[in-house]
């Protein structure tokens, strides 16, 4: 029997007018599970959310929560919660009748909803802003507040939509690492949009990236970064230096490429190719090694000759430009572990080496 | 280096452009409140005659409490004014969610049809609403067979349905700008934390557009208060309003009478005015 979801949708398309903002995306996320969606604005994954959580219909297609068919359930009917990008806290009310609202709408005690509403403050480490009202709160603040206005309920699934997008950078950072705590000790499915890479990378158990309303790659963090399906995730996720390429031969997942005028490289393919044909090769520039002219790499390495054209200095690393010949040139980012003395020059000679398996050939 | 104000230092152009624009704040504030400082200022003036300033009295005041006619008249203008504020708000208010929150046939149509009393002539409104009611009465009259003293005629009834009829438009357009300023996550959220959509309206959406609704009907009072023209066509017997028996007065004799219930007048209206901008700008820091 096919597992049974905590969210699953089935050939969801979703059109506004003329316009496809979801197209025919399939995909299920297992319960407890921390879920990125991840993808450049417009790309159609704030419309998933919403269509998880009810503020639109699907088109064509069927949204599942625990199993259940909900495409008719209006949003106040599902056992899902949202954390708006602006926090959406009614102005009106004080930062504890935010949170409560949803539990005097199920009908809760006096009491239990007290109790519930400082577990949760506590939860979000402002016991003692209950009597505020938002607007005398911090945007972090309004940030946990409206996320512990969602966890109050104990939501079978937990949508987030962009929820750091408004924090500056050091809050951000810090919170990605509190949700992912959050989540963990809850247990609650978290269904997480936004198009910031590094945040999907930290805080994911897997991601679906997005383009253009289709689905075009799930997996775990290390498998989008590693394996990206094609040249739109792996140019979205991280840095790569991309070469146009021809595919010579290929057997199994191992395919030879030819670079350039002729530059011969063994890389990883996926896919089968049956016969001669153009392709990309992508290779992360941390992933290339260089060393000084004539070294023979390290082991299980491919070497390739090569001289720089640029060096700058990063802190962490340095950041090269190495051309293999005439039009053919790799970005490199370099750690800097040895001494300033020790690093290259521009116009220096050098061998640059990879492995096979982080070279990977990419089909459009 | 040394320091200058702004613009070209030394300019002969801008020192006349900065005299002509005091020049032209002093006109525009006279040509707007010299009239009705003369006004206020006869109404204490100890003279029949106008014209002249014969030392400070109160006695126009004291005359225009005592008189019953003005009596009568404050009450049915505050009695007008308070039922075609309530029911206009309820219907304003109703008519500006239904325009925003709801797609309907002919909605735009109707959109246009809504600001039409905002934009018409004043007595093009009053002669519509006169002919309305002369054929409406006469119509019901003859229905249930009513005759002399029973029969239905033009009086108070008629002007707050009249004034309703102006002041939807007014308090619509006010509550839907409110609405329209209203960030629609707040419905969502709502919904979306278990709240049906009428719980969704009481809880959230009512609170919010409150100074919104507030502005409307106070807009809705003082236009009802100050409404001369539409009022004048559809009363009848028994149904003078004040701004009707300050005309009456003034048609009869230019009294400084006049010139103290005028006074009155205005200084309600510049108090609601006041209590009407005050309850909107607490709505907004609120938000």
């Amino acid at each position: 029997m096919a597992e049974i979801y905590d969210v699953e949708l089935r050939n969801v398309t979703k059109k506004f007018g003329d316009f496809t903002a979801v197209k025919d995306i399939s995909l299920g996320v297992h319960k407890g599970e921390f879920f990125s969606l991840l993808g450049p604005s417009g790309c159609g994954k704030t419309t998933n959310l919403r269509m998880i959580a009810g503020f639109e219909a699907p088109t064509s297609g069927e949204i599942f929560l625990d199993g259940q068919p909900v495409s008719q359930l209006p949003p106040f009917k599902r056992n899902v919660n949202t954390v708006f990008q602006n926090y959406a806290l009614f102005p009106h009310l004080t930062v504890a009748e935010n949170v409560a609202f949803g539990l005097e709408m199920k009908g809760l005690g006096k009491d239990e909803i007290r109790k519930r509403v400082a577990d949760a403050l506590e939860m979000v480490r402002l016991p003692d802003s209950g009597a505020k009202k938002p607007h005398q709160l911090s945007g972090g603040q309004r940030q946990r507040i409206a996320l512990a206005r969602a966890i109050v309920n104990r939501p079978q699934v937990l949508l987030l939509d962009e929820p750091l997008g408004a924090l500056d950078l050091k809050l951000r950072k810090a919170m990605q690492l509190e949700l992912k705590e959050l989540q963990r000790q809850l247990g609650i499915t978290f269904v997480f949009v936004t198009h910031d890479q590094e945040e999907a990378l930290v805080m994911s158990d897997r991601i679906g990236v997005m383009n253009h309303g289709e689905l075009l790659q799930v997996g775990t963090p290390e498998e989008i970064y590693d394996r990206p399906a094609n040249r739109f995730v792996a140019d979205f996720i991280g840095d790569t230096n991309f070469l146009p390429c021809r595919v010579t031969e290929c057997q199994g997942e191992v395919a030879w490429v030819q670079v350039g005028q002729g530059i011969r490289v063994k890389a990883a393919c996926d896919q089968a190719v049956s016969g001669e044909r153009q392709a990309t090769l992508a290779i992360r520039p941390e992933k290339i090694h260089l060393h000084p002219a004539g070294s023979a790499g390290g082991q299980g390495e491919d070497v390739f000759p090569g001289r720089i054209e640029e060096a700058v200095f990063m802190g962490t690393d340095t950041r090269y430009v190495v051309e293999l010949e005439p039009g053919v040139q790799l970005v490199v980012r370099y750690q800097n572990v040895n001494a300033a003395t020790e690093r290259f020059r521009e116009g220096e000679t050098v061998a640059v080496s990879w492995r096979p398996i982080s070279a990977r050939v990419l089909l459009s | 280096m040394t320091g200058h104000r702004g613009g070209i230092p030394g300019s002969k152009l801008l020192r006349w452009g900065k005299r002509l624009l005091w020049a032209n704040m002093f006109f525009s504030f006279f040509f707007l409140y010299a009239p009705i400082i003369i006004l206020v200022a006869f109404s204490f003036n100890d003279s029949r005659l106008g014209a002249r300033w014969a030392g400070f009295t109160l006695k126009w005041y004291g005359q225009m409490m005592e008189s019953e006619a003005i009596r009568v008249a404050v009450r049915n203008s505050l009695f007008v004014a308070f039922v075609s504020t309530a029911i206009s708000t309820v219907l304003g208010t109703m008519t500006a969610i239904a325009m925003e929150r709801f797609r309907f046939p002919f909605r735009r149509t109707y959109d246009g049809i809504l600001y039409l009393p905002v934009i018409i002539p004043d007595i093009v409104m009053a002669i519509s609403l006169l002919a309305f009611f002369s054929l409406s009465l006469g119509w019901m009259n003859n229905l249930f067979g009513l005759q002399g003293n029973s029969a239905l005629r033009p009086g108070l009834t008629t002007v707050i349905i009249a004034h309703v009829a102006f002041n939807i438009s007014f308090v619509a357009i006010v509550v839907r700008t409110s609405l329209r300023e209203l960030d629609p996550n707040f419905e969502e959220a709502a919904q979306d934390l278990g709240a049906n959509e009428w719980i969704t309206f009481r809880r959230i959406i009512l609170p919010l557009i409150t100074p919104g609704i507030l502005g409307g009907a106070l807009l809705a009072f003082t236009l009802s208060l100050d409404d001369f023209v539409i009022t004048f066509f559809t009363t009848g017997p028994g149904g003078t309003t004040l701004p009707i028996e300050v005309f009456g007065r003034i048609r009869r004799s230019i009294s400084p009478e006049i010139n103290a219930i005028s006074t009155v007048m205005l200084l309600a209206s510049m108090l609601l005015v006041v209590v009407s901008q005050f309850v909107q700008r607490r709505g907004s820091t609120s938000v």
